[in-house]
């Protein structure tokens, strides 16, 4: 053993974190099977009805999502793009990332914005929120995987445990921010005409945090669909099960088509969450000084 | 019962702020304090304010009036020291109450207006009747009412953005008024407008406040608008309130150089009123009496007219030398034929700045009636220019006084003796 060994003691840090995977596998088996159980409800029933619908039909119903977010351009590129993904057969694993994507970002989102709503008031919070959020974001993703995977084995219920994971950190941020940023005289003012803390936060703070809200909201979209596809290496289907085949079998071909499908459904996500955050009540009220 | 009672209010910021309070009550500076970096930003502050009254606090930046405004409505919390609202403990109360005190007896209007922008006009304005659960309908009627007072009926649909500064405030000053409330606290509200703006504000809620009897608790840093809005002012130095009364009490008696220093700006011709430069007549001459009394008193007081009254004081008008001379000339027993009845009278609250042009024009001094034309003094000319150029030490108008010429000198202290 040399010397620069002997005097750094070893950390068995991996084993402590493999004894708390173990003790979970252990002791949380009636909530994992929950866990379990409603992930996989949730998904099997979403990705179906997405399917129940003929794919052109669903093109035009999406087409329309994205004209009522954003304008019509959004409308006629998301038609086109969706008859791009029937066209290279990829359909089926595209409404089954989407439903992914649906699942993963709205409990993301649940659990994201009271945290930041927490942050944002206590600075104990925000304290103890910022390294685990560090921790959550710089992690390599596929560190993720494994102990989702020991813990819950092969599946979609893993990839989507590891996704929301990966895809909460800006939601937190996002929400923290857009509350802080809100002015302390407009808080000042609710309370001055006596309204309970929460009429302030829904009926000021959250209204006026909208904006950077929704920016986060968008931010989470964006990282749900990126770790859906890495999901798809530990058996959670859809696109990312094409791109991880067309990795590992060479075949270009398939790889290729995968992942353009990601990138049109990731346009699609990103463009109409943007859209919808730029009609909230505040980005309105801006616009309409600045055309004043 | 006062509307609003602060006591001995001491707020200091920082770590362990407690025994701050003991150690300022125990004579340690503000310095002494900052050094161990507490911030002492409110100093044994009290006062009172009336229902109805209309009281400023009036400081620079960092005298700490905007902590002590947020002690009124709980805001800020004092680190000792209480205010009661209509007898009720705001300070002590629990969180629940403190929020039925704002709700039923104090609004608020913000410096930086403080509107939300994603509400429309009149939904900014029927927040409170919101919070205070009046029904949709009815809220939507009364906070129409406290538009309209504000002058703002047709601006309801806009967003606040889309209104200039001084009809943002109208909201906001709407706002306030339409949640019906017993006070309404302004904190520095007229600031951040511009000068022409800011006068007609000024108007506007001294009117509204005439029609509405609301306790008005208003901060400021400008003097000129501390005397024009306050029917007393609290001068605030430093954390402390260094004097409380009538803008003229501060005018004419500031209680140290701080504030003289402060009233040297002040147009005071728009502060003063004729009560307060007014003097007692140096003699009068009863309606009964006759021309030759007349000129007695005229030549014993070197007068060149004279305030004619009767028993109740009553003015019934004034005589003047050249008329009383003829009249004694001529051994006419009665002042009947020659007292002139149109005097240039004014009323006590009067502003000296009004009175210039009358006092102009008239030949005899300025009478002060009240309603009932009884007289209550006079103001010859030189007195009118002497409330000006009066600084705050009295030896000083004397000096300023005794360089001008040998007859004015004259002639002041002729109606001075």
């Amino acid at each position: 053993m040399s010397f620069a060994d002997a005097t750094v003691p070893r950390l068995q840090i991996g084993n402590w974190f493999n004894d708390i995977v173990t003790w979970i596998q252990h002791n949380l088996g009636p909530l994992l099977d929950v866990v379990m159980n409603v992930g996989t409800f949730l998904n099997d029933h979403i990705s179906s009805g997405l399917l129940a619908v003929p794919p052109v039909i669903m093109a035009v119903i999406l087409g329309l999502v994205g004209w009522a977010a954003s304008g019509w351009k959004l409308g006629i590129g998301t038609v086109i793009g969706m008859l791009v993904i029937q066209s290279v057969r990829m359909w089926n694993d595209a409404m089954l990332s989407l439903s992914l994507v649906i699942i993963c970002t709205t409990v993301a989102l649940i659990l994201a914005v009271p945290v930041g709503i927490l942050a944002a008031r206590s600075t104990l919070a925000a304290n103890i929120v910022r390294p685990v959020l560090d921790f959550m974001q710089t992690l390599p993703v596929f560190v993720y995987l494994v102990p989702v995977v020991v813990i819950f084995g092969i599946g979609a219920v893993p990839g989507m445990v590891a996704t929301i994971i990966f895809g909460m950190p800006p939601g937190v941020r996002l929400t923290q921010l857009g509350i802080a940023q809100v002015d302390r005289e407009m808080v000042e003012a609710g309370h001055a005409f006596g309204a309970p803390p929460r009429k302030i936060l829904t009926g000021i703070e959250l209204p006026l945090a909208m904006p950077t809200i929704m920016a986060g909201v968008n931010q989470v979209i964006m990282l749900v669909l990126s770790m859906v596809v890495v999901a798809g290496m530990v058996g959670a289907g859809g696109l990312g099960e094409d791109v991880y085949t067309g990795l590992t079998s060479f075949q270009v071909p398939l790889a290729f088509e995968g992942g353009l499908a990601v990138v049109i459904l990731a346009m699609f996500l990103d463009r109409a969450t943007a859209g919808v955050g730029a009609r909230s009540a505040v980005s309105r009220a801006m616009k309409a000084t600045a055309s004043n | 019962m006062p509307a609003i009672k602060a006591s001995n209010i001491y707020k200091i910021f920082g770590r362990h702020t407690k025994p701050g309070v003991g150690r300022l009550m125990g004579g340690e500076s503000r310095e002494d304090l900052a050094k161990d970096g507490l911030t002492a930003a409110v100093i044994d502050a009290s006062f009172e304010v009336e229902e109805g009254e209309m009281f400023v606090v009036m400081g620079l930046s960092g005298s700490g009036k905007s902590t002590l405004i947020r002690a009124v409505n709980g805001l800020q919390e004092p680190t000792s020291g209480s205010v009661e609202i209509y007898g009720e403990d705001i300070t002590h109360a629990s969180s629940t109450d403190v929020r039925r005190l704002r709700r039923e007896r104090i609004s608020m209007v913000f410096q930086h207006f403080a509107l939300f922008p994603h509400r429309t006009v009149l939904d900014n304005v029927a927040y409170g009747l919101k919070i205070q659960g009046v029904a949709k309908d009815e809220r939507r009627s009364r906070a129409m009412t406290a538009l309209e007072m504000c002058g703002l009926e047709g601006w309801q649909a806009k967003l606040p953005t889309q209104l200039s500064g001084g009809m943002q405030q109208r909201v906001g000053l709407a706002r306030a008024l339409a949640a019906d409330t017993d006070i309404l606290l302004m904190d520095e509200a007229f600031s951040a407008l511009d000068p022409l703006i800011r006068r007609e504000m000024q108007d506007q809620l001294i009117e509204l406040q005439h029609r509405l009897h609301t306790t008005l608790l208003f901060i400021t840093h400008d003097l000129n608008e501390a005397m024009r809005i306050g029917d007393r002012i609290a001068m605030m130095r430093d954390g402390r309130i260094v004097q409380i009364g009538t803008s003229e009490e501060i005018l004419t008696n500031p209680a140290n150089d701080y504030v003289a220093r402060f009233t040297e700006d002040v147009d005071r011709s728009r502060v003063l009123t004729s009560s307060s430069v007014m003097e007692p007549p140096v003699a009068l001459l009863g309606s009964e009496q006759g021309p030759r009394a007349a000129h007695r008193l005229m030549r014993e007081h070197q007068l060149d007219s004279l305030f004619v009254v009767d028993r109740d004081k009553h003015l019934r008008g004034v005589l003047y030398e050249a008329d009383v001379a003829r009249a004694v000339d001529e051994r006419r027993d009665s002042i009947d034929g020659i007292l002139d009845g149109q005097v240039s009278c004014v009323a006590a609250e009067t502003f000296v700045a009004d009175l210039f042009s009358d006092s102009a024009i008239s030949k005899a001094p300025l009478a002060v009636v009240d309603d009932e034309r009884r007289l209550l003094g006079v103001i010859p000319r030189v007195t009118l220019l002497n409330a000006l150029i009066r600084t705050n030490a009295p030896e000083t108008a004397l000096g300023a006084t005794s360089i001008e010429p040998g007859l004015d000198v004259a002639a002041t202290q002729e109606v001075r003796s």
